[in-house]
């Protein structure tokens, strides 16, 4: 574990809070990122898992404290919420969008762009469905798209909110492998995840927030029972009536 | 006989050429805002923005009378304000945008109404409310003709990243693009628009031949470019059927262009490819895979 430690992280949150309409959603938080690893965002549901994501993202309202991060280049997953999947738009289209920084709103695709993605939408098992609307897939062939999407972007830190909600074990171990691929070519990966046991198998370190940071670090330590007892007794103490916080809660991580 | 009545009218009479004229470049533009009103499920929004227009224009007639130029701009400049005032309230407060569009829909209304009564007659006020496509002279065509090619070119120019902001404004975000700036973009470009139908099909009506046509489309095809391809003609039929049948038939030509308009939405709703009557009736037989 020493060596993790010794790595620059990829992240570093100093004493992060961000919060809507004034109720701190991540609060108080510091932690670090190591570079090149899977790291698992674990949590109750209303922790602050996603809005921790947004904050490292830059795309989060209020936000208090910093976020050191070392990556020239983020891609993000989003919940499959997020986005209108009834809008016509084929999949090779969506996938082409990852170049994004390429091209930009205004140029043309190269015919390299257009080769690199139909080269991704096979990595994800969907060849054949370059020209199907978007509307037409199932959640986990849109999820393969969206997998799809990530590797044209070919960034160092990768972001995935919740990559496996409502997706079948098949899909899961093909998206799995695409996750362990960026891994080994020394990409930070840091996922929110609701399976603990997927966590434990497969991610080696964990953040796991209820609102505050509750442990960060090797999964095995983080995910103690100890640890998600006190995680849920700390989600379900929202309080309505908060007053201003005055003194930050200081927590070594 | 047939050519007394379908050409008849148009060699004949200037303004029928006008509005036909006018027509065709309103069905052009109109059309493709109208996919992206859809698409961005703003249809109620973009009536509601239409109807916001009456009191800027209300003021330019108060102030300039009949003038199209001053009842234009003010339709302009009031779209505007409401699109932007109603975007800030829903940002800067919990409200959602529809509420707060409905609640500057409404006021306008009212506050159009009145202005136009303080000095106009019944007729003016129909005029404005209802359009008067058979009026149509030059400066309004131009007026129409510039709009057309201003949102085309402008549509083409802000594709990309207009479509993104509409499926998945996360990503542009991510990508550091500020997806708000092509939404009021678009508005501005459907406001114009319904400031050129103003006058052919008035405010409460300006959204007729843009969205009608749109939604009959989409009964037909899946994908943008499609749906602009196959609304753009249909609101063409339209308003050429429509002229021809009120100049026979001696109606009032911007609700006659409009229903010829919902007939063709209709018969769409029945007739066509996907997710129509037709389409959920007929049960072909399932493919292979």
């Amino acid at each position: 574990m020493s060596s993790i430690a010794a790595l620059r992280p990829a992240l570093r949150l100093v004493d992060l809070t961000v919060s809507y309409d004034r109720h701190p959603a991540v609060h108080h938080v510091s932690a670090e990122i190591p570079a090149g690893e899977m790291t698992a965002i674990v949590g109750p549901n209303g922790a602050g898992k996603s809005t921790l994501l947004k904050a490292m993202l830059g795309l989060a309202p209020r936000v208090e404290g910093r976020i050191d991060c070392a990556a020239r280049r983020i891609a993000y997953l989003p919940q499959q919420a997020e986005i209108d999947r009834s809008f016509p738009i084929p999949v090779l289209d969506t996938v082409l969008l990852g170049r994004w920084s390429r091209f930009g709103g205004f140029k043309a695709a190269t015919p390299a762009d257009i080769h690199d993605a139909r080269h991704a939408i096979e990595a994800v098992g969907l060849r054949g469905f370059e020209r199907r609307p978007i509307d037409t897939l199932s959640v986990g062939q849109f999820q393969r798209v969206l997998f799809a999407r990530l590797l044209l972007q070919d960034a160092d830190l990768v972001l995935l909110d919740e990559p496996f909600a409502a997706i079948d074990a098949k899909t899961v171990a093909d998206l799995m492998a695409v996750i362990r691929r960026w891994q080994s070519e020394q990409r930070t990966v840091v996922a929110v995840l609701h399976d603990l046991d997927q966590v434990r198998r497969d991610f080696p370190n964990s953040l796991l927030l209820a609102r505050e940071l509750v442990d960060c670090g090797p999964t095995g330590r983080v995910l103690s029972a100890e640890n998600l007892l006190r995680a849920r007794a700390m989600a379900e103490a929202w309080d309505e009536q908060a007053d201003a916080c005055e003194m930050p809660v200081r927590r070594s991580a | 006989m047939l050519h007394d009545i379908i050409i008849g009218p148009f060699a004949d009479f200037g303004f029928m050429r006008r509005a036909l004229v006018a027509s065709l470049a309103l069905s052009l533009s109109g059309a493709s805002i109208g996919v992206f009103l859809i698409l961005r499920r703003m249809t109620l929004m973009g009536d509601a923005l239409a109807h916001s227009l009456l009191p800027g224009a209300a003021l330019g007639f108060l102030l300039g009378g009949l003038s199209l130029p001053a009842m234009s701009l003010g339709g302009f400049v009031a779209g505007m304000a409401t699109a932007l005032v109603s975007g800030a309230i829903a940002r800067f407060t919990s409200m959602r945008e529809d509420a707060s569009f409905a609640a500057a829909y409404l006021t306008s209304l009212a506050l159009g109404v009145l202005i136009v009564s303080l000095r106009g007659s019944s007729i003016d006020l129909m005029n404005i409310l209802f359009g008067a496509i058979l009026g149509v002279d030059d400066t309004a065509l131009y007026l129409v003709v510039g709009t057309t090619t201003l949102t085309l070119v402008g549509l083409a120019a802000i594709y990309r990243p207009l479509v993104v902001e509409c499926f998945n404004p996360g990503f542009l975000a991510a990508m550091g693009v500020r997806g708000s700036l092509y939404h009021y973009l678009f508005l501005g470009l459907a406001v114009l628009n319904m400031v050129a139908a103003f006058q052919a099909l008035g405010t409460l009506m300006a959204l007729g031949l843009m969205l009608l046509p749109a939604v009959a489309a989409s009964f037909w095809a899946r994908e943008v470019w499609s749906m602009t391809v196959i609304a753009a003609p249909i609101a063409f039929a339209s308003a050429a059927l429509g002229l021809l049948l009120s100049f026979h038939a001696g109606l009032p030509s911007g609700p006659v262009i409009v229903l010829m308009a919902s007939l063709f939405f209709l018969a769409s709703l029945l007739l066509g490819s996907r997710a129509s009557v037709r389409a959920r009736l007929s049960q072909p037989v399932h493919l292979r895979g």
